[in-house]
């Protein structure tokens, strides 16, 4: 009778916590960190986008009271934040596909036995860790009305200039922000294509394909899973891009031409005290950028 | 697996809860009123400001050793009022910021953020003695004063000599009083003055950047007589309010002669344009390196500048509610903002402290800088920034009505300005 209820109970804690319970320890200080770093953030998150929320000093007596949808709907008809998610997808439709095919070619072309290798492959790297701030310094001086672009052009350069030309402006924070990251995703190509097996190109080449061939029959699927992997990451990245518009164009210009969802997030949370409407754009943002990431994950990863 | 759903379903409940229950301990304001003690103050990054800091501080410990002082510049931010929204928050704001924006103070009241001086016996008699009529622009709608008023820039055109003459201008007394003048001078300039621009506010959109373009204009076009918005009207649709934007400013950058794009730096500096609109402060910041001239901002028919108003360009002291000693830094405050400390902060920053009739009661500072003395002038003509709810966010509003209409050309100023003010008289009339 005894060994009958002991069954159950068994049973149920294997259910609970698993057929090795020692893994818990383990992975306790993990969890810790993510429920302090995200989930927690999270949850408050979601809680004042359901609220008229703002910032208050501890221990003040604030209203902050339930308000429903109000936040998402304001945020969902106002003219700004429609701007900032076209704004985003023009970013990441000229990222995305900049940044793999841009990081695919270096990195096969890094890969090879070329001189001065080990320079080129840390010079790619440098404007990753470096300062976003220094960065757009450059980048300011660099397409500055009288900067060194036009400079050049000459009688070609765009009127206005770059950074208040509404047409240019988001095309030239997305190149920038190409460049940055560049270096990320060429080490990932890199680390990729160590596994791409050499007799793949031998029987290639055996084959007749020349370079070109190769790439593209050899190289391109050999580093698919690696692909997937920089598109939702330079998606993630890209949508949340915030700091370019911030320098660059003036907090978002030439008249929103370049603001972002984040920019938006951080003048309606931080400056002007609206942290409720803040968050609900951040939660339409992480589910509108996990649903992006799905949708990439699936076309690349199927059969 | 139900189990283990059941699992994660209580956790997530008991973030919501905990996400939604954050709360610390207030500090007692009765108490807080009466105790003193040790308190922290946190002054502006400017080398002159924290030199004047510094001395107070010093000055007031060495009398008082029970009640020491510590004092700091402000921690680095894009902006104060970002560094104390964030302080207000987390509950670690410093008893008194001697750098504390009018335009913010709605909503660091509203968060619960400031103490009402009126909370200690004599405050607004204090406060009106030192500053006189100025200081009802610094009550709140409540009656309350959550700000001190304390110091002014009050803004005006400054230029460059040097480019004037070489454009054939009168260096001393250059046509710049109205709107007509101002743009056949800034056409001059350009054309034969060596310049980019003949004037460069920052077109960017930040919600202050009309601080210094379009609002010293329009208090200078209404005699000083309404802010950007009164009695919860929008008053820059006025007649004056559109003749700023569409008569000054929109040709100004149509024809070139203010720029689109952010300038790296300080163009007036750089010599890349050749006036700039600033307070008494630039006086230290430009005048060895550029032989300057200041004029009054200009008006549709010019104005006499003994009659022109301008912006103040004011900073406030606030008292803020996570100080502990607060009878402390009431008497600090008091003893910051007495005339010998007043004449400090003139002598050391060149900004004028919010006290009428200046120029008799520093006459012996003005007698040795005469060219403060404009300046000095110019205080007793100041409006401030309405102390109005969600006023950041009105002035966004405001902001980027200007910036696509004004400065990028993309609609009528009439229509946007028009469009703007109704947004903004239902944000200032929200609680």
């Amino acid at each position: 009778m005894a060994k009958a209820a002991a069954a159950p109970t068994t049973s149920r804690r294997i259910k609970l916590l698993g057929k090795h319970p020692i893994g818990i320890p383990f992975v306790a200080p993990y969890v810790a960190f993510l429920i302090v770093v995200f989930a927690y953030p999270l949850g408050l998150a979601l809680y004042m986008s359901f609220h008229d929320y703002f910032f208050a000093a501890p221990g003040a007596i604030v209203e902050r009271p339930f308000i429903g949808v109000d936040n998402y709907t304001q945020v969902l008809g106002d003219p700004v934040f429609r701007t900032a998610l076209g704004n985003v997808v023009k970013f990441v439709i000229i990222n995305v596909p900049l940044t793999v095919a841009l990081a695919l070619v270096l990195a096969t072309a890094l890969n090879r036995a070329i001189p001065f290798r080990t320079f080129f492959r840390a010079s790619y790297y440098v404007p990753y860790v470096t300062a976003s701030v220094a960065v757009v310094g450059i980048w300011l001086w660099l397409f500055a009305g009288d900067g060194l672009v036009n400079t050049i052009l000459g009688p070609l350069a765009p009127d206005p200039p770059w950074l208040v030309n509404e047409a240019w402006a988001l095309p030239i924070i997305a190149l920038l922000v190409t460049w940055k990251q560049l270096g990320f995703y060429v080490l990932l190509y890199l680390a990729a294509l160590q596994n791409v097996p050499n007799e793949l190109y031998e029987a290639a080449k055996v084959d007749g394909a020349g370079a070109v061939r190769s790439f593209f029959a050899v190289t391109v699927p050999g580093v698919r899973s690696a692909t997937t992997l920089v598109v939702i990451l330079a998606t993630i990245v890209g949508a949340n891009f915030f700091t370019e518009p911030y320098l660059l164009t003036g907090g978002g210009g030439p008249n929103n031409a370049s603001i972002s969802p984040v920019l938006m997030m951080y003048r309606e949370g931080i400056e002007q005290g609206n942290a409720g409407y803040a968050a609900a754009i951040g939660v339409i943002l992480a589910i509108g950028v996990m649903a992006i990431s799905l949708l990439n994950r699936y076309l690349l990863e199927r059969d | 697996m139900k189990a283990r759903l059941r699992l994660v379903a209580l956790g997530t409940a008991l973030l919501a809860l905990a996400a939604a229950c954050g709360g610390d301990e207030a500090v007692d304001t009765e108490e807080a009123a009466q105790a003193t003690g040790p308190i922290d103050i946190w002054y502006s990054d400017n080398p002159e400001e924290i030199t004047w800091g510094k001395q107070a501080v010093e000055a007031w410990n060495a009398d008082h050793p029970d009640e020491e002082v510590t004092g700091e510049k402000i921690p680095a931010g894009e902006t104060s009022e970002e560094v104390i929204g964030a302080a207000i928050a987390a509950g670690n704001t410093p008893c008194l910021v001697f750098n504390t924006a009018p335009a913010a103070v709605p909503q660091f009241e509203k968060q619960g953020g400031l103490v009402a001086l009126d909370d200690f016996p004599g405050a607004p008699e204090y406060i009106e003695g030192r500053s006189g009529d100025v200081a009802e622009q610094y009550k709140s709608p409540d009656g309350n004063y959550y700000q001190m008023p304390w110091k002014a820039n009050p803004v005006m055109i400054f230029y460059n000599k040097k480019v004037f003459e070489k454009a054939g201008l009168d260096s001393e007394n250059p046509p710049l009083a109205t709107y007509d003048e101002f743009l056949e001078t800034a056409q001059t300039v350009i054309d034969k003055g060596g310049v980019e621009a003949a004037i460069w506010p920052a077109p960017s959109s930040e919600f202050f950047q009309s601080w210094f373009d379009y609002y010293p204009l329009f208090i200078a076009a209404t005699d000083g007589q309404t802010a950007l918005v009164e009695d919860g009207k929008a008053q820059f649709t006025s007649a004056e309010g559109i003749a700023v934007a569409e008569d000054f400013w929109a040709p100004m950058y149509e024809q070139g002669l203010a720029k689109r794009e952010t300038y790296n730096g300080d163009a007036f500096a750089d010599e890349k344009s050749a006036m700039a609109i600033v307070g008494p402060w630039a006086i230290a910041v430009y005048g060895e390196a550029i032989e300057w001239g200041v004029a009054p901002v200009p008006t549709a028919d010019g104005i006499s500048p003994e009659q022109t108003y301008t912006f103040s360009d004011e900073k406030s002291i606030g008292m803020y509610s996570a100080c502990e000693n607060r009878g402390t830094a009431w008497e600090f405050l008091k003893f910051a903002t007495s005339k010998a400390n007043d004449g400090k902060l003139l002598e050391l920053t060149g900004q004028m402290p919010l006290r009428p009739d200046l120029t008799s009661t520093y006459a012996d500072y003005f007698k040795k800088n005469p060219e403060y003395e404009v300046f000095a002038d110019q205080a007793e003509r100041t409006v401030e920034v309405p102390v109005v709810p969600n006023s950041i966010e009105m002035w966004q509003e405001f902001r980027d009505a200007y910036s696509s209409s004004v400065i990028f050309g993309k609609e009528s100023p009439d229509e946007a300005l028009t469009t703007a003010a109704k947004s903004i008289e239902s944000l200032i009339s929200e609680e």
